[in-house]
């Protein structure tokens, strides 16, 4: 069986978002990693793929970008994925790039599709859905167990106030969050330098359209300054609580 | 025309968010000269439905399957365009919730329908269809153009009030004739975790941070969220050493809240944390660090010792809630 992890190319996630004339991010001294969710994804992967006795025999990641994607993609190959294909364009919005990538891999035979549920740039928290109706295969969201029970495979959604867990044949695509795994992992030496030979595929985009457009961005209007209360008074944080803030 | 939204129930009741979706919907309706119609598949009963009237909702189609028992994004979608079809709608609005974030998506890709998610108020024009919608984890905003006939919408929780206008809908029996090859899935096991006070839903919410030191001394913060009848949340430090589970983890990669007051205790704020709890109404910060930086999206800060300062303010809630 075969893993298909969809990564993104996202600024790090300490990054102070600054825009030039609103119109777009100010890209200055700005790191770009692997989306948090999707390193997740692509942690659980790989520790499918060694836990499955044979039964897992390749981790592909993709992601849609142009080449200065390509550093984040070789990331993700020394963290230990066995190829990568990008799909050379600029990514419009979520409906141009599920739709590129459904059709990249389309004819590739994946079994499990990993995505994560959000992205820390524009949190669309649409990709992995729509992909699935793309693929006309299932789409679980709000995943946080992938397990092997033998043959089958488990699926952990995450619904209010608990979780169900599923039984999902495959093909499908879940959708992960936090709980996937514990901790994203980091690449080693080795996994660094045999990324560089690792296949990295480039192909051409399909004739798609972005259905919607981003005009402009803002930031938040900064708060007026807080008010502090005195440690040895805790009784007027309560009265202001109630009588200004009016939220107890 | 008519503006279509997805109700979802649980156990037989709306949540507080649906009946702000719906008047969301009404304003939206309001000004694209439409109304603004619900979609139910949960079964919550003729009294239940009829409550979605008191926030604008002129109808209600109700479609419930007896045999499909599992909720399924493709069978689901498969109802929701056939009343968009049959209802001409040119607009539907989801909760940004883990089924409006199943769901929007996928009827989006399946009807080529532009969609913006986490959306934040009404939309500043209707022609062309022009939307907020949080960015960079509640870190920025964006306006977004739908370029498409049908568009579609999900509503960042506790981002539009409750607004009363009483309408008596009908409630009409939706059926079609669903392609149940669709479904692969089916549960195995359900595990639910009650009597708790769910945090994507709680008004308010009191956290703690590493300043807590160590799971053991997490009785303070349960006693003050019982005390306000509040969710307890946590810092990613804290659900990453394992002091809590990481359902309760507040942040970027965690889960993304807005309620009425949040109280951070023993949380310095770094950015991340920012951005998940960001959108919060009132942030009470309690930190021995003066410099902290969760002080700077606070409204009310109180700078001491967590440990002394947690006790004395349960005791002046408790003093509050009993007057």
């Amino acid at each position: 069986m075969k893993i298909l992890v969809c990564i993104s190319h996202v600024p790090d996630t300490t990054t102070k978002i600054k825009f030039i004339d609103g119109k777009s991010l100010d890209t200055a001294g700005v790191q770009w990693i692997i989306n948090p969710w999707d390193e997740l994804a692509l942690t659980r992967a790989l520790e499918l793929k060694e836990s499955s006795n044979g039964l897992i025999d390749h981790v592909s990641v993709i992601t849609v970008g142009g080449p200065d994607t390509e550093p984040t993609i070789r990331k993700a190959l020394a963290i230990g994925a066995d190829s990568a294909i990008r799909v050379n364009a600029a990514a419009g919005d979520t409906f141009f790039v599920a739709y590129q990538v459904a059709e990249a891999i389309k004819n590739s035979g994946f079994d499990i599709i990993l995505a994560g549920i959000d992205s820390c740039d524009f949190n669309g928290s649409s990709f992995g859905s729509m992909l699935g109706e793309f693929l006309s295969i299932t789409s679980v969201s709000s995943v946080s167990g992938v397990n092997f029970n033998g043959n089958d495979i488990s699926v952990d959604r995450e619904i209010d106030g608990g979780k169900e867990i599923l039984s999902c044949p495959v093909p499908f695509v879940a959708i992960v969050q936090k709980g996937i795994t514990k901790e994203p992992r980091i690449p080693s030496m080795r996994g660094i330098m045999t990324a560089r030979t690792k296949p990295l595929a480039v192909v051409e985009p399909v004739a798609c359209e972005a259905l919607t457009e981003f005009l402009s961005f803002e930031l938040p209007k900064h708060k007026a300054s807080c008010r502090m209360v005195d440690p040895e008074n805790v009784k007027e944080l309560v009265e202001l609580l109630r009588n200004e803030a009016k939220v107890i | 025309m008519s503006i279509l939204i997805y109700a979802e129930s649980r156990e037989g009741m709306f949540k507080k968010s649906v009946f702000e979706l719906a008047s969301y919907a009404a304003a939206v309706a309001k000004m694209m000269n439409s109304q603004a119609i619900a979609l139910v598949t949960g079964n919550p009963g003729q009294e239940e439905m009829k409550k979605l009237g008191n926030y604008g909702i002129s109808k209600i189609l109700s479609f419930y399957d007896e045999s499909v028992k599992v909720f399924d994004s493709a069978i689901c979608c498969q109802v929701i365009e056939a009343v968009v079809k049959k209802e001409n709608c040119p607009l539907v609005i989801f909760q940004h919730n883990n089924t409006g974030k199943a769901l929007a998506p996928r009827l989006s890709a399946r009807l080529k329908a532009g969609l913006v998610t986490a959306v934040i108020s009404l939309p500043e024009s209707t022609k062309p269809f022009i939307v907020t919608k949080k960015v960079y984890t509640a870190k920025a905003f964006a306006r977004v153009a739908i370029k498409t006939q049908v568009k579609i919408l999900t509503l960042s929780q506790n981002s539009y009030m409750l607004t009363e206008s009483k309408t008596d809908p009908a409630i009409e029996q939706f059926s079609i004739q669903l392609d149940k090859s669709q479904l692969k899935i089916s549960v195995k096991e359900v595990q639910l975790l009650t009597g708790k006070i769910l945090l994507t839903d709680a008004e308010i919410v009191v956290s703690g941070g590493r300043g807590m030191r160590g799971p053991e001394n997490w009785q303070p913060i349960i006693d003050l969220a019982e005390a306000l009848g509040a969710a307890t949340a946590c810092s990613r430090p804290v659900s990453d050493e394992g002091w809590r589970p990481h359902t309760e983890h507040v942040g970027q990669t965690g889960k993304i809240i807005a309620p009425n007051l949040y109280i951070a205790c023993g949380i310095s704020g770094a950015i991340q944390h920012m951005g998940g709890v960001g959108s919060a109404k009132v942030v009470v910060a309690i930190n021995k660090d003066k410099d902290a930086p969760i002080f700077e999206i606070a409204d009310y800060g109180i700078v001491g010792d967590v440990f002394k300062v947690l006790p004395e303010l349960i005791s002046a809630v408790k003093e509050h809630k009993a007057k």
